[in-house]
């Protein structure tokens, strides 16, 4: 248990402080998106109401992609999972620390942007309160798929790029169920979501900690 | 703890296509010490991490009694933070165990990032990451390289203190490894 705690620590350090923004970063690109929307679009407040949930969402979806090159590539070239296979820490245990540590470092700190987000975008209470519970179903999913992805992609050449490319179909039904649920879908679309991220967060332990041990020449 | 051993039989390592030894077999005992001679690219590393179990064999079975410590040239050591701190999260997985700061002459290194060390004193500090984890069998994998005069005697004298404590030293190294009462492997002599 020890052991855990120490690297959940290690991991979310690493994340909130680590290169290129940090955690900031995407929360930056997310209030950004959710600043230029209604300059793009126009003051239509009606408009802004109706549509900015879907916003919120999609850059919520492209905010989760800015930090997948340093969730798994950094340690594995500097051998800390080698290191942790020896101490008989396996592969699918650090990916799934990995995994809270990441969500830690980006749910949260979007929850609370998506506060700023809504008021930029005139949401009323009820839309905000959806999106909220949406985002807290969501994005551990997002996570999960976010940290696999960077674990299959890690060492290959232009991965970074790739890992974006992936995550994106697959991360269509968390976005389709969450977003859904701001409109006629409602409390089912919020179960929905949940239920699709914890199908992520069972897959990525063990597809992230295979993929992990096949990077392994 | 149990007696640490180390022990392969009829060992074969292939990368891509490629047989780089076949028909190893050996056997240490605790407080023995191996060098793994050889010219680059013949295998020394493959063997090693065949031994760790990181990288699966051709052919063959590897037995290891004990725990595995591992140092190679990734020295595992978060870049960004401070020495100390990185050889903190070690000591809170591992134990308390000494790490040796002053000998291996760390301690006034330790609020400087991990990335502005210079090669060598990286390499110190995965020694002393090393010693932390007081593990029974080191696996050395050219511990040599980077290090200064002085540094190369201290990292001998630190292996040797490691086998007359009942440890097993592998060391993988195209460079002389002074140790008394070491065997030499030539790897060259399984090349397949």
């Amino acid at each position: 248990m020890n052991r855990i705690a120490a690297l959940l620590r290690r991991d979310l350090g690493r994340l909130l402080r680590g290169g290129s923004g940090g955690a900031l970063l995407p929360v930056l690109f997310f209030v950004s998106v959710a600043m230029l929307y209604p300059f793009a679009v126009g003051p239509d407040a009606a408009l802004l109401a109706r549509t900015g949930g879907g916003v919120i969402w999609v850059a919520a979806l492209l905010a989760a992609i800015l930090p997948l090159d340093r969730l798994v590539e950094p340690d594995l070239e500097q051998g800390l999972f080698d290191q942790w296979a020896l101490r008989g820490i396996s592969e699918e245990l650090a990916i799934a620390v990995r995994v809270a540590a990441h969500w830690l470092s980006f749910g949260p700190p979007l929850m609370l942007a998506a506060l700023l987000a809504s008021a930029l975008l005139g949401l009323d209470g009820a839309t905000l309160r959806t999106v909220e519970i949406g985002l807290l179903a969501g994005t551990p999913g997002l996570a999960a798929l976010g940290v696999t992805v960077a674990a299959l992609t890690a060492g290959l050449r232009g991965g970074a790029a790739l890992s974006g490319l992936l995550v994106i179909p697959m991360a269509v039904p968390v976005l389709i169920f969450g977003a859904g649920s701001l409109g006629a879908g409602g409390n089912s679309g919020l179960a929905l979501t949940a239920a699709a991220s914890l199908v992520l967060i069972a897959i990525a332990p063990f597809a992230g900690g295979a993929a992990v041990r096949a990077g392994r020449d | 703890m149990q007696e640490a051993a180390v022990s392969a039989t009829d060992l074969a390592c292939r990368r891509g296509d490629r047989v780089l030894f076949a028909r190893l077999s050996l056997a240490l005992e605790a407080g023995a010490a191996l060098h793994v001679s050889g010219p680059n690219g013949i295998g020394k590393s493959s063997l090693l991490r065949i031994i760790a179990g990181l990288a699966p064999a051709f052919a063959g079975s590897v037995t290891v009694h004990g725990t595995v410590g591992l140092l190679d040239e990734r020295h595992a050591l978060d870049p960004a933070l401070p020495l100390g701190r990185a050889l903190a999260f070690w000591q809170r997985l591992d134990g308390a165990g000494d790490m040796q700061l002053d000998r291996l002459g760390l301690t006034d290194l330790l609020d400087v990032p991990v990335r502005y060390l210079s090669t060598g004193q990286k390499k110190r500090a995965a020694l002393a990451r090393l010693l932390g984890q007081r593990a029974q069998v080191w696996l050395l994998d050219e511990p040599l390289n980077g290090l200064d005069g002085p540094a190369v005697e201290l990292a001998q004298a630190l292996t040797r203190e490691h086998c007359a404590g009942d440890g097993i030293a592998l060391i993988a190294s195209h460079q002389p490894f002074h140790l008394a009462g070491m065997y030499t492997l030539r790897l060259a002599d399984h090349a397949a």
